[in-house]
């Protein structure tokens, strides 16, 4: 039994099919990149198993569970918890109260909660930034902090969106070495990405979305030299850097 | 005054529970101080029940609307709330002002009761006991929001108030947590309901379902300072003196001069402070320092 697995997974928006069919499976203790061009669907199919979006066809199971249609916050409950594409930080409470809404889940008790989200500090490096006003911080530790509230309610599984996006190569580089460790102690984790410099080396297995559609499931140098894949992302990226350059 | 300007802080405090902490601007809070006022009068010109236990009816009538207009209003967001809250206190001063049984649109006149006896909750040899009475309700609702600020619901209110989908990301069951906060907040205007009708002695559908009453508990709040447990407090020392100065100096002039001049202050104020009261202070006391951002750079070398 995969810990994860969406069975013909279809989102439409009006005429527009966002997912098509899509059948995806994650084991525990994977590490996956999810990968495609703009709009090929990869923020609905996060929003489609994260409960943000109701499916209009097919089905999510979370450890064999069917979790279809299930609300946000009891998807995050059951132990899947997500980053956004644009951060929602919240901005007029300290870096350490925005962890301690993540605590919360787990800790009812605001002395445990408070506890638990510092050590969560600790682990993500934010640990000297605990007082200051979170809307006061720069992109780079806006983010950090997003996937510091996420972890904070104990998941299984982890979903960044874009955790990359708009940071510089020195931020990229501590980016990817956190997911990296988290990953090594045990965090199943799913990451979307345009950066694919980050997704390739990191990722132990890259989907394709194209779309709507997965069109390659394989390991990062396969998916690097599969044609249909050049054709859909990497040829338009590079045609369009040959017209530039 | 004195006691105006308590009123008005409970008033205040209660409003800032569902509308500072949690966010959502609510313009119907009449129906709650109204269905105060009323229960606990009908109970004791009907049947001669003591006010404090009509004022503990009075509140658990209120916490029942304010869960049947919490559950199908939370959906909306924004102004969209606001505008259902406002067409929900509407609603409620039709039913009363046609309600024959309730007094109609005349009102209630409360039995008076002399001896003036703490059990009976009406004085009339000194307006002292209103004021303990309700300095104690006031400090009741600073109690109430002093450790709701402190508990997880304080914590998920100000969450879903920023971002209700991040919020929601992490466990946080929004619609449960903005209808306690609204439970919370009627009851304590209930409360305050009861206490004006104890208090003036007559209640009318056009004096404790009127929108301007829903209105003015927002500006109280707002002005003084959302999400603070001393802003409706000095919203309230702030606001309801200028209402009541502007009145006594202009309002024998004719032509509303006096509500032009308040709105005028609320304008000045809700422009140079738009925090709130509570922000000049804090700038005063505090003045934050901008903390030192290690630059990631220097992480790295570090």
């Amino acid at each position: 039994m995969s810990l994860l697995e969406t069975r013909g997974l279809t989102k439409r928006f009006g005429g527009l099919v966002a997912n098509q069919t899509i059948d995806f499976r994650l084991e525990k203790g994977e590490l996956v990149g999810l990968i495609g061009p703009n709009g090929a669907g990869k923020t609905t199919f996060f929003n489609c198993i994260t409960g943000f979006y109701r499916p209009d066809e097919g089905r999510v199971f979370f450890r064999g569970r069917d979790v279809t249609g299930w609300s946000p916050e009891r998807i995050c409950r059951a132990g899947i918890a997500r980053t956004f594409q644009v951060v929602k930080t919240f901005r007029d409470m300290t870096v350490l109260e925005n962890v301690m809404v993540g605590a919360f889940l787990r800790h009812p008790r605001p002395a445990a909660a408070r506890a638990h989200a510092e050590a969560v500090l600790e682990t993500t490096g934010l640990t000297h930034l605990a007082d200051v006003q979170a809307g006061g911080l720069p992109i780079a530790y806006r983010k950090r902090l997003e996937l510091a509230r996420a972890l904070a309610t104990e998941p299984e599984v982890l979903f960044l969106d874009e955790a990359m996006a708009g940071l510089n190569p020195g931020e990229i580089q501590e980016a990817v070495a956190m997911v990296r460790r988290l990953w090594e102690q045990g965090l199943t984790i799913v990451l979307v990405e345009h950066v694919m410099e980050v997704v390739m080396p990191l990722a132990q297995r890259v989907v394709v979305l194209d779309y709507g559609q997965v069109i390659a499931d394989d390991t990062p140098e396969r998916v690097a030299k599969d044609p249909r894949v050049i054709e859909a992302y990497l040829g338009e990226r590079f045609a369009r850097q040959a017209r530039e350059g | 005054m004195a006691i105006l300007v308590l009123l008005w802080s409970l008033l205040g405090l209660a409003w800032n529970i569902i509308g500072g902490y949690g966010g959502q601007v609510s313009l119907g809070h009449a129906v709650f101080f109204g269905l105060g006022a009323y229960t606990s009068s009908i109970l004791l010109e009907r049947w001669q029940v003591s006010p404090w236990l009509g004022m503990l009816a009075g509140a658990a009538v209120a916490a029942i609307a304010a869960l049947l207009i919490g559950w199908p209003t939370f959906r909306l967001q924004g102004h969209y709330f606001a505008i259902a809250t406002i067409a929900a206190g509407e609603i409620f001063a039709i039913l009363f002002r046609n309600w024959e049984w309730a007094g109609g649109a005349v009102g209630i006149y409360l039995p008076l009761i002399r001896g003036d006896q703490l059990v009976n909750f009406q004085f009339h040899e000194t307006k002292v006991p209103y004021y303990y009475i309700v300095l104690v309700m006031a400090l009741l609702a600073v109690a109430v929001t002093y450790a709701l600020e402190r508990s997880r619901a304080g914590y998920y209110l100000r969450a879903l108030r920023a971002d209700q989908d991040a919020a929601r990301s992490l466990g946080v069951p929004i619609t449960r947590y903005k209808l306690i906060a609204m439970v919370i907040s009627a009851v304590l205007t209930a409360i305050g309901g009861t206490f004006y009708a104890q208090f003036v002695l007559y209640i009318s559908p056009n004096t404790v379902f009127a929108l301007m009453l829903s209105v003015q508990m927002c500006l109280v709040a707002v002005l003084g300072g959302l999400g603070t447990i001393a802003g409706p407090i000095i919203g309230a020392m702030v606001l309801i003196p200028m209402a009541e100065y502007t009145r006594v100096f202009l309002g024998g002039r004719g032509g509303g001069l006096h509500l032009v001049v308040y709105g005028l202050l609320i304008v000045i104020i809700s422009v140079f402070q738009p925090a709130g009261l509570v922000g000049l202070l804090r700038r005063r006391t505090r003045p934050t320092p901008p903390p030192a951002m290690p630059t990631p750079a220097e992480e790295g070398i570090a």
